[in-house]
């Protein structure tokens, strides 16, 4: 399954290099990005000279130099090695926070349009209710409610991201189940567990891809928000939204560079997820696929 | 209109459930939850007797269902109860941060609205252009960046490095509020009081904040635009108007970007709720004494009836602007039938 999905994937990709353009384009520097990223956060010993606490990288506030390029914070520590760190903490955080939701939001979706009913009614008005309100409000509520930690805030990120998919799944299921291939599964006796693993999930997979890379983007903008707002994660992790909170108090001395280069990460690492979610979704959709 | 006022009842009985289980949700996130409001008001050293006695007064000690059961009970009188930190009426703060928040809001959305919907329409005219692929990537890359940080790029620009624009709050404090005050609306009234140079002064504060919130949402507007724009390029009377030799800025800018405001604005009840989630993010970062600054401020310190209160009044007011939209959306589509 896996493997022809991928194979399908490579092709459409070679396709629409020639047949979309900046699409592709957008697609292609989505991709680095992302893997850039990945790779700091995989390996930030490599990428930082130094240790994200290490309060003598270089003269405190000392502006970007070769030592230091994008300078030194308050308390004496390199900015770019605590960016480098902090990308570990939030790509981390959003990923573990977008599987959770996929993995509680995907089978609540499924079962919901399989089986339909009372069921399929009043989950489906609790997840629209959640997913009207300003999720960013309910993750506030539930971090300061849990305080901070690393598996409380991913908590609460992933919370807020469960009806993204339920929604999308529970859709597309709705209008597969009334395909004929489900009648003819059904016919040759398949069971209803089989029809939803086998006959119905496959075909969920291409929009669930799209949701889960737009969810990522989301949950890092999320993450940052809570850090920034002091509901994040405790000192010590290096984490980019405290560490604007914390250069908004020496803005006004014009340090500058203590708040720019965490927000221009936030920026990038959102930006990769976002322009790879998109561009798969178009090119995923086979309406817009053969316009 | 019997059409229309039928449609009207059932998205408002619609709307109902939502809220109801939005402020149930909060109501047992707030109380299942480890934090202990009595302790955090009374301090860890209290001793044990004053806390339960405390505790007590605040209804706390009764189980979870009877409080919520109180709870609602409450409401239905429209009570929103007292605050646990503060001898006052819930409404009381929030009645005096609304103003403040809608002002930033509204003044926000009107400078995204026009600046989306012009360079959306713009784009979608010079579709496959660099000006066009310009365009897409403004709307992309805006809609990535955080608003508090997007908030302090445009403090240290234009509050620190020129010094053109103030970075905090409504007023300055030598403008005295108390000589105008009415609404809480301070630019309406400003200009109902006649007084200029404090109007100028609450413009000023209110340019940084709005725009923040702005240029975030701009970008929505502009994909939005641009996506509509391109649809509604392709239908056939806008053929037929260029058959007829109507002028192309004619065609796109009045034939086609009427139709595409339709989608645009159903879109719009939608944004709301973003809208809300960055105005949280920039009156917290340009303290503006708003609504979302208040709610944030009041987790902290564990106000139960606040926070609630405050939640169940975001609910409505997503939904009343989702129901707003819906029926001004009935009233231009004659199809529209529940």
């Amino acid at each position: 399954m896996v493997t022809t999905f991928l194979r399908k994937f490579l092709n459409y990709f070679k396709e629409s290099k020639k047949k979309y353009g900046v699409q592709w384009w957008i697609l292609v520097i989505g991709i680095v990005i992302v893997f850039f990223v990945t790779l700091t956060a995989l390996f930030p010993g490599v990428f930082a000279p130094y240790g994200p606490n290490y309060m003598e990288s270089g003269d405190q506030f000392a502006p970007p130099s070769f030592q230091n390029i994008f300078g030194v914070d308050n308390l004496g520590r390199d900015v770019y090695s605590r960016v480098v760190y902090g990308s570990k903490t939030i790509l981390g955080v959003a990923f573990v926070a977008a599987l959770i939701s996929s993995l509680i939001g995907i089978p609540l979706g499924l079962i919901s349009g399989f089986v339909g009913g009372v069921f399929d009614r009043v989950l489906s008005l609790i997840m629209d209710s959640i997913f009207s309100f300003p999720g960013l409000i309910l993750a506030i509520a539930l971090a300061a409610m849990l305080g901070p930690g690393i598996v409380n805030i991913t908590g609460a990120v992933a919370v807020i991201y469960i009806p993204q998919y339920y929604r999308q799944v529970r859709g597309q299921t709705l209008s597969i189940k009334e395909e004929v291939f489900i009648e003819a599964g059904r016919a040759i006796g398949a069971s209803k567990l089989r029809l939803l693993r086998k006959y119905i999930f496959p075909n969920v997979l291409a929009t669930v891809v799209v949701i889960f890379s737009l969810n990522i983007a989301d949950a890092i903008m999320t993450e940052a928000a809570l850090s920034y707002l002091g509901l994040g994660l405790p000192a010590g992790i290096p984490d980019w939204g405290r560490d604007i909170a914390m250069g908004k108090k020496y803005l006004a001395s014009g340090y500058w560079w203590v708040i720019t280069f965490p927000g221009l990460a936030i920026v990038s690492l959102t930006l990769g997820f976002t322009m790879v979610g998109e561009s798969l979704s178009e090119l995923l959709n086979p309406k817009l696929r053969d316009k | 209109m019997k059409r229309i006022l039928k449609y009207f009842t059932i998205r408002l009985l619609l709307t109902i459930p939502m809220i109801f289980i939005l402020l149930t949700l909060i109501f047992f996130v707030l109380r299942v939850m480890p934090a202990d409001p009595v302790k955090s008001m009374l301090g860890a050293h209290a001793p044990e007797r004053v806390i339960e006695q405390k505790r007590k007064e605040l209804g706390l000690d009764k189980p979870i269902l009877a409080q919520y059961v109180d709870y609602l009970k409450q409401l239905a009188r429209f009570d929103l109860g007292k605050s646990m930190i503060m001898e006052q009426k819930v409404i009381t703060p929030i009645k005096d941060k609304l103003p403040a928040t809608l002002e930033l809001i509204i003044f926000g959305l009107i400078i995204a609205l026009v600046l989306g919907v012009f360079l959306g329409a713009y784009g979608a005219n010079n579709r496959g252009t660099g000006k066009d692929t310009t365009i897409r990537l403004y709307g992309l890359i805006v809609f990535c960046i955080p608003a508090y940080w997007m908030g302090l790029m445009l403090q240290l620009i234009f509050g620190i490095w020129f010094d053109w624009l103030p970075i905090a709050g409504r007023t300055s404090s030598r403008v005295l509020v108390a000589e105008f005050n009415n609404t809480g609306f301070y630019l309406i009234d400003t200009l109902i009081a006649g007084n200029i140079p404090a109007f100028l002064d609450v413009l000023a504060h209110l340019v940084l904040p709005a725009l923040t919130l702005a240029l975030i949402l701009s970008g929505i507007f502009v994909r939005l635009t641009r996506a509509n724009m391109l649809d509604v390029l392709n239908n056939d009377y806008i053929l037929a108007a260029r058959a007829r030799g109507i002028s192309e800025k004619k065609v796109v800018y009045k034939h086609a970007l009427k139709n595409t405001m339709v989608p645009i604005l159903t879109m719009l009840g939608m944004q709301f709720a973003l809208l809300i989630a960055n105005a949280v993010l920039t009156e917290s970062t340009f303290s503006w004494p708003g609504m979302a600054n208040l709610l944030v401020k009041r987790i902290h310190l564990r106000d139960y009836p606040t926070v609630q209160a405050i939640i169940i009044l975001i609910a409505v007011m997503v939904s009343l602007s989702s129901l707003i939209v819906d029926l001004v959306y009935a009233w231009i589509d004659p199809r529209v039938e529940y």
